[in-house]
């Protein structure tokens, strides 16, 4: 990791060897520019970068890219998601060039949720390449500057390359060679499924310290804070490799009424202290769902500011 | 073998609607073996729709037949003095067999009773599971015989995604999650090393997206 | 014993409910019957272990057709007694007939056509 491979704001925050904190953001269901705008101002500053989902959750939103270039008008830094649901190879290299050209810098490469799950489940999938192929076609984009098929590519795209990881997700053996293998196809940094299990991660951790995947990659563990006992309850139970333990329900649940929000980030907080702390961990991806505006505060009461500037 | 589910009837009778004579023609091939359109499924059909319109009070002629296999003209042929007798022939083949038909009686309207629906086997009585998707270059010698491409809802080479759960695929509980099942037996054999060399994207040509496929066998074409 | 029941009511005997097909349900009804039911043995005391069953879920299929078709699925029933109770097989009989006579005919009759 001598020379920088895409010049973004979070390679050199990484590089430069700060614990690193990035946010997310989801583009609206419309064209409502003004509304987007209005959420990215709670992070400009906070974070050293912001994820633009593509169609989370196989909803049909603003694409990833043209709300990346809106987040680029405003001063923040995207990160650029695409799932391989929706595209084939000819779609994914041409967003990719597209995106770069707007100035994405850069960009994590995910499966996606199945179409099932979203608002047009009638929809043909794609699945083209799956996700580890992603990583391997940006990476060879970047570094070799040619096409999947081996023709030479224009001005290539310069791309830090993000994967995703679920330590939770089963069967939990297999997990951290799965993210040793999107290392190996690629990826420059890592950002985690939400994290609740701290147990759990702690043990991910030491196999992947272990296996030594920190020194060839930096990995960003996932923090969503809960903003009430029935989303911690639905997470629990709808949302399929999701680990959140009994005792922090309990825990929501004895807060209060009108004080689960604040014990929700209170949890949060205390995760990122300790994530600060272990072993292997670069940093904190923090994805408060529709909570922008409550991110200053968390970064704050986290101790992650100010933002180095590097 | 070609796993099929007989249309609803409301849709087959609405395709019978203006006829006053049909033919209701099964296949002893597969869709026999999955207990669609064979001899038994053809009385069935046809004693329903004479029901249906006995009690409309407006009589459809049904005559019942089944042939040894729909997709081969050698047995197409069976038929020949039988079609032209009917406003409609109504085929419990799988897709296959409306189009064989139709091309070698160009005269004769046949109607699919079925939906075709999968590649697949019997997996308990009465139950019937994928297994290939037809992608036309087996890969399953690298899985221990488990297809990801049919399989996996995602199609992924490089599974399980983080949505497998309890064995689960992140779709629906009543699905297996493949992937889990190829890493676990992997797991179990001491050959997980298998799993964690990179596959190359998949080249579809050989599947339904190099456009409409045929196989020819210089061997026996005559 | 010579147990009445009511003389509408023809009995057709198999060796076992399971051999009863669909078809022979749908027959019965394409053919004019305002009602068809099958008398099995008790659950679980068939003599070939399943043949009540399979014969409970033919029935239910025909149900549903019948329902399909806007026809009264009451038509068609599933019974289960023991081979030693007549004045029960003597009960169903009537038990049917009084039902289906409050159907009244069936619409699938040939006088109903056009």
């Amino acid at each position: 990791m001598s020379e920088l491979k895409s010049g973004s704001n979070l390679e050199k925050v990484l590089k430069a060897g700060h614990f690193a904190f990035t946010g997310e953001c989801g583009p609206p269901k419309g064209a409502n520019v003004e509304h987007l705008r209005e959420k990215l101002s709670h992070l400009k500053g906070k974070v050293d970068a912001v994820n633009i989902t593509d169609n989370q959750t196989a909803v049909v939103r603003m694409s990833s890219w043209a709300a990346c270039a809106i987040l680029i008008q405003e001063g923040l830094e995207p990160n650029f998601q695409m799932v391989c649901r929706d595209r084939n190879r000819l779609a994914i290299q041409s967003d990719i060039l597209g995106a770069y050209a707007l100035g994405v810098r850069n960009m994590l490469c995910l499966s996606g949720d199945h179409q099932t799950f979203g608002n047009h489940p009638q929809a043909k999938n794609v699945y083209d390449i799956d996700s580890m192929q992603l990583i391997s076609l940006v990476k060879k984009m970047r570094d070799e500057q040619k096409f999947m098929n081996d023709e030479e590519i224009d001005v290539a795209p310069k791309l830090f390359i993000g994967a995703a990881s679920n330590p939770f997700a089963e069967p939990f053996e297999f997990r951290v060679y799965r993210l040793a293998m999107k290392i190996d196809s690629g990826a420059d940094f890592i950002q985690t499924q939400c994290i609740y299990n701290m147990q759990r991660f702690r043990g991910f951790m030491k196999r992947a310290v272990d296996m030594g995947l920190h020194e060839r990659c930096y990995i960003l563990a996932g923090i969503t804070p809960m903003k009430s006992v029935g989303m911690a309850q639905y997470m629990a139970k709808a949302v399929p490799g999701m680990d959140v333990p009994e005792s922090l329900i309990k825990r929501l649940r004895g807060a209060g009424k009108g004080k689960v929000a604040e014990e929700g980030i209170k949890f949060a907080v205390e995760q990122i202290q300790e994530l600060k702390e272990m072993e292997g961990v670069a940093g904190v991806h923090l994805m408060a769902i529709e909570w922008e505006h409550r991110v200053p505060e968390i970064a704050e009461r986290a101790g992650m500011l100010p933002r180095p500037k590097v | 073998m070609i796993v099929a589910n007989r249309k609803p009837l409301a849709e087959i009778r609405e395709m019978v609607e203006n006829c006053d004579k049909i033919l209701i023609l099964g296949c002893k091939g597969c869709v026999t073996v999955c207990n669609v359109g064979g001899a038994r499924e053809v009385s069935i059909l046809a004693s329903i729709l004479r029901i249906a319109r006995k009690k409309e009070g407006r009589l459809l002629h049904v005559d019942e037949m089944t042939i040894e296999r729909q997709c081969d003209p050698e047995y197409i042929e069976q038929v020949k003095d039988r079609v032209g007798q009917y406003d409609a022939v109504v085929s419990m083949a799988c897709g296959v067999g409306p189009q064989f038909l139709s091309e070698a009686y160009p005269a004769q309207r046949f109607f699919p009773a079925v939906n075709t629906t999968f590649f697949g086997g019997a997996i308990q009585h009465g139950v019937w599971a994928e297994r290939c998707a037809g992608c036309g270059t087996c890969i399953i010698h690298y899985f221990d015989g488990m297809c990801p491409i049919a399989r996996c809802s995602k199609s992924l080479l490089h599974g399980p995604c983080g949505g497998s759960a309890n064995g689960k695929c992140e779709i629906s509980k009543e699905v297996d999650c493949i992937w889990d099942k190829i890493v676990r037996k992997k797991m179990e054999e001491g050959h997980l090393k298998d799993l964690l060399d990179p596959k190359p994207p998949k080249d579809w040509r050989t599947a339904r997206d190099g456009g409409p496929r045929k196989s020819v066998r210089e061997e026996l074409v005559q | 014993m010579r147990l009445s029941y009511p003389s509408n009511v023809k009995v057709i005997q198999v060796p076992c409910s399971g051999r009863v097909d669909i078809i022979h349900l749908l027959k019965a009804i394409e053919d004019g019957a305002d009602g068809v039911y099958v008398a099995g043995c008790l659950e679980g005391e068939c003599h070939f272990l399943t043949g009540n069953f399979k014969a409970k879920k033919r029935v239910q299929y025909v149900k549903k057709v019948l329902e399909e078709l806007g026809i009264e699925p009451e038509r068609v029933e599933m019974f289960n007694l023991s081979a030693g109770e007549g004045p029960r097989f003597a009960e169903i009989a009537t038990e049917m007939t009084e039902r289906i006579r409050e159907l009244g005919p069936s619409p699938v009759k040939p006088q109903n056509a056009a």
